[in-house]
């Protein structure tokens, strides 16, 4: 891999006693999509701003192409940024808006107008520049936001959580977009947000942050199907967590007695040294990886608990249940339920899944 | 039941039309009778030939006057040198107030409300024995070099005293401004390559200038309005003085006397539209997330930071020193220092003369009384009905900010002199009423403004929530509406009752006599005779007593925000 066209080295910001980030070391190579993803609070939005120049780090030190940037202000790196509020600048219209960048970095003036428009129809706002920003509506304000930025060609792109003011509707359009404009141009991009689905979508990598540190780090899919810490399996999509000890390895398998009393039979993480009998371990099971049968006779899964429906909540493409067992609630989700059978509030039923969709992970 | 209340807001917005629409008719009736029909008849008299006809031969009359066309020009110049000279040192210590954090910035922020509690007319006085021809200074100059620099002769002295007073309004508007401005928007400009002076011209100056606009409008329009300190400085080549004593001297038929005045309205009508433009635009650069960080600042820049505002400090407080030296003076005289202290001055007014301090609260209570109460129903009516003629009663009721107290004062003499107000048996203008009306009239702005911008707070659903859970409209309005909006009405009274203490303008011409006056005209009185000069100082202590109580609880209820008390 070549050398990170960004990288954090120890990277560490107080705020008074609190520590916002610390010993963060991240890298991130040229035309990656990299997404830091966390809840409000865990310090992705302090990294972002490291990088950018606005939070000078207590320790460690930020490279830009190689060379360290810590104590570079801000309008020396040559970043885009899209702030979350789009921060246009409402004195002056759409067309001053994007030229700003150009203006101070002393494009000749001729070349700017066409640049500016270029942009504009980058994003499809032609025909808006002479408008203030109160006069265009959120998702335009957006990408106005996107072209004055895109406009300046940036080493790097630094995106703060800048689908969160939209609508659910024009969030997952404009999420698209991105995507595709992202890839077309190849540029490099910095993506803080909360919402997993978007990280999921648009990256090529994520690192999962809590509590100011970067937790687990990886594609999509590992972070989604190989969660490696209880923080992860749960705000990455939704998990069933069973703490218990491992009784005994059979045929290649785990069997664990959780603390609720429930048997579950588990494949050994691969590549693993096996957890050895006697552990201490934490299980998970995504909702959708568990299936509802109404009889115990014939499971077509390995793993069966018997329990009865809590709630259930039709949902079009999914049903959510809640199968209540032994004084827990389990969370099913059925996906496809169309020719399923619809349980009721107080049916008894079989919840079952296979060794392979149950987790194991280190406390 | 649940049928008759689930439609409410339409049912009973119908059915309460009328009496809302009953109660703006008749506030519409009250303040056209005290404000338009005065400021009319002054358009009146300077327009009119005498036969019924109109001329304009008056205003070409005043045109013809080198004496006139000298006042107006200085009351221009004037009211733009105090502008000037104000933001030299107001939008700095806005710009360090809210962008740097530092040891002392108490000090800043002390330099906002200090020249506000002591009237310019009292500074004027101060300031003469401080730098004045005979004054500390100058006979420090002439004792060790033989020189004397004329800080208070004229013109100079005019701006001085009125720039050390008026520039907290250039720098609480300013500040407001600069802190409401979100921060990414200048974040964004870095980011873009944008730094230093080059940022602060093109992002952070345009997006303060509607604050910096508005406190600039308020210092010209009072400026050219201040009758008190040309009188006390006596030069009397502006406007104001010159209104002043045409009606007083020559008499109320005096036609230059109206001509001035509807002059002085012109002025100050005139700027407010030139400054429409950029006040309008004040909505647009408000926060949306986070808050303006302070900057630390140590070492060096502090210091200068610090020299800075110890100067601009030193110099606001030189009014209040010399009045506080004063009321404690037997006699101050061609001397650096009074040469013996004594309390008789405020013996003489709080026991012997004691009518001016009562006059003061009995009139200001009642007036800041008046002005809370009309300005909440204005506010409610302007925000939460839907009546025909609601932006004609904004309009009137925010006039009076335009309309300089001499003119409203001529204009009630002109309404009011010689005829028997009805229920009175005497005309309006041979009682104290006269001054409270005036006081009243004069801050409406003010409190139509704190309401308006309290009840803009208060979102409708709480009331309709509360009606929903079975209150009705005055339950609703005792309960929920009143203690949210409170603050903003008691904080809108402080503000009416803070400047009318120290109100002159319109004071001085409408006492009927001695005895009803308040103490700024018995400031004004004493000031006449050297030998009344220091009781006049030991009055001026008590109104800037009074106005600090009123700033330090106006600062009390706004939560430090005091700023925007004073915006337009």
């Amino acid at each position: 891999m070549p050398a990170g066209q960004v990288r954090l080295e120890n990277i560490g910001k107080r705020y008074g006693e609190i520590w916002a980030v610390r010993h963060v070391d991240l890298e991130i190579a040229k035309g990656e999509f990299y997404t830091l993803l966390g809840p409000s609070g865990c310090g992705k939005t302090t990294l972002l701003r490291t990088i950018a120049g606005f939070v000078s780090p207590d320790e460690g030190a930020v490279f830009l192409d190689g060379d360290s940037v810590t104590h570079m202000p801000p309008w020396r790196r040559n970043l885009g940024m899209v702030f979350q509020n789009y921060a246009l600048w409402p004195h002056m219209t759409v067309f001053d808006n994007v030229a700003f960048g150009l203006k101070e970095r002393k494009i000749p003036r001729r070349e700017i107008a066409p640049r500016v428009m270029e942009a504009l129809e980058q994003v499809g706002l032609k025909g808006t520049e002479g408008r203030r920003p109160s006069q265009l509506s959120g998702g335009q304000q957006q990408r106005v936001a996107l072209a004055r930025t895109l406009v300046i060609q940036p080493r790097v792109l630094l995106l703060d959580e800048p689908l969160s003011n939209l609508d659910a509707k024009l969030r997952q359009e404009m999420r698209i977009e991105l995507l595709k404009l992202q890839r077309d141009i190849g540029l490099t991009t910095l993506y803080v947000t909360h919402d997993q689905e978007e990280a999921l979508t648009l990256s090529t990598r994520i690192a999962v942050m809590n509590f100011g540190k970067v937790v687990q780090e990886g594609k999509p899919r590992e972070i989604y199907e190989s969660p490696r810490e209880r923080f992860v399996a749960d705000f990455v999509g939704k998990s069933n967590l069973f703490s218990g000890t491992i009784i005994r390895s059979l045929d290649g398998l785990l069997e664990i007695h959780t603390e609720e009393g429930f048997e579950i039979k588990a494949a050994p993480p691969p590549g693993d040294q096996s957890p050895r009998e006697s552990h201490k371990v934490l299980l998970y099971v995504r909702p959708e990886a568990i299936e509802l049968v109404e009889s115990v006779d014939e499971p077509p899964k390995l793993n069966r608990i018997t329990g009865r429906v809590a709630a259930s909540a039709y949902q079009g493409s999914l049903v959510e249940y809640e199968i209540e067992s032994a004084e827990r609630i389990i969370k099913v989700n059925e996906t496809n339920p169309k020719g399923k059978p619809l349980f009721q509030r107080g049916d008894e039923i079989t919840v079952t899944f296979a060794a392979e969709d149950v987790g194991i992970l280190s406390e | 039941m649940a049928k008759s209340e689930a439609v409410p807001a339409f049912v009973s917005g119908i059915r309460l039309d009328w009496r809302q629409a009953g109660i703006l008719f008749a506030l519409l009736a009250l303040l056209t009778f005290f404000i338009l029909v005065p400021i009319v008849r002054v358009l009146w008299v300077s327009l009119s030939d005498g036969e019924g006809g109109l001329t304009l031969v008056h205003f070409a009359n005043f045109f013809r006057r080198p004496l006139f066309r000298e006042s107006l020009w200085n009351s221009l110049v004037a009211g733009l040198l105090v502008v000037f000279f104000g933001s030299l040192i107001a939008v700095p210590l806005a710009y360090l107030s809210v962008r740097y954090d530092f040891k002392g910035k108490i000090l800043v922020n002390t330099l906002a409300t200090l020249p506000l509690v002591i009237p310019p007319f009292v500074g004027a006085v101060a300031l003469q024995l401080i730098l004045g021809r005979s004054g500390t200074i100058n006979l420090l100059l002439m004792r060790w070099f033989d020189m004397s620099i004329p800080f208070m002769e004229g013109l100079t002295g005019v701006v001085l005293v009125q720039t050390l007073h008026f520039f907290p309004f250039i720098m609480l508007n300013t500040a407001v401004s600069l802190s409401n401005i979100d921060p990414s928007l200048e974040e964004m400009a870095q980011n873009m390559g944008c730094h230093g002076l080059r940022l602060f011209r093109r992002v952070t100056l345009p997006l303060m200038l509607p604050g910096f606009i508005a406190g600039c409008l308020l210092t010209f329009i009072r400026a050219v309005d201040d009758l008190g300190t040309p009188l006390m400085l006596n030069y009397k080549n502006l406007l104001a003085p010159q209104a002043y004593l045409r009606i007083t001297t020559i008499g109320i038929d005096d036609v230059d006397g109206y001509v001035i005045c509807v002059i002085l309205v012109a002025i100050s009508l005139g700027s407010l539209l030139v400054a429409r433009k950029y006040l309008s635009l004040s909505e647009y650069a408000t926060l949306h997330q986070g808050t303006a960080v302070a900057r630390p600042v140590t070492g060096m820049k502090r210091l200068a930071i610090l020299l800075f505002c110890g100067l601009v400090l030193s110099l606001s407080l030189l009014p209040h020193i010399g009045i506080v030296i004063l009321s404690f003076a037997k006699i101050w005289s061609f001397s650096l220092l009074p040469t013996t202290y004594t309390l008789d001055n405020f013996t003489e007014i709080l026991v012997r003369a004691p009518h001016f301090v009562k006059n003061t609260l009995l009139y200001t209570i009642l007036a800041a009384g008046l002005d809370v109460f009309l300005g909440a129903i204005i506010a409610f009516l302007l925000i939460r009905s839907r009546v025909w003629g609601r932006n004609v009663l904004d309009a009137v009721a925010t006039l009076p900010i335009a309309i300089p107290g001499v003119v409203l004062a001529v204009g009630y003499l002109r309404v009011f002199h010689g005829w028997d107000f009805p229920g009175l048996g005497a005309p309006l203008t041979s009682t104290w009423i006269i001054l409270v009306v005036a006081y009243t009239v004069r801050r409406l702005p003010y409190t139509v403004r704190a309401s308006y911008a309290a009840l803009q707070q208060v979102h409708i659903s709480l009331e309709e929530s509360a009606q929903n859970l079975g209150a009705n409209r005055l339950r609703t309005f005792a309960k929920v509406t009143l203690p949210l909006i409170s603050g903003g009405l008691v904080a809108g009274g402080l503000i009416a009752f803070m400047t009318n203490c120290v109100e002159l303008s319109s004071t001085i011409m409408l006492v009927p006599r001695i005895e009803s006056g308040p103490i700024s005209y018995g400031i004004y009185i004493y000031m006449q005779s050297p030998l009344g000069r220091a009781a006049g100082a030991a009055l001026g202590v008590v109104a800037i007593v009074m106005v600090s109580i009123g700033t330090y609880l106006t600062y009390r209820v706004f939560g430090g925000r005091t700023g925007s008390a004073f915006r337009m």
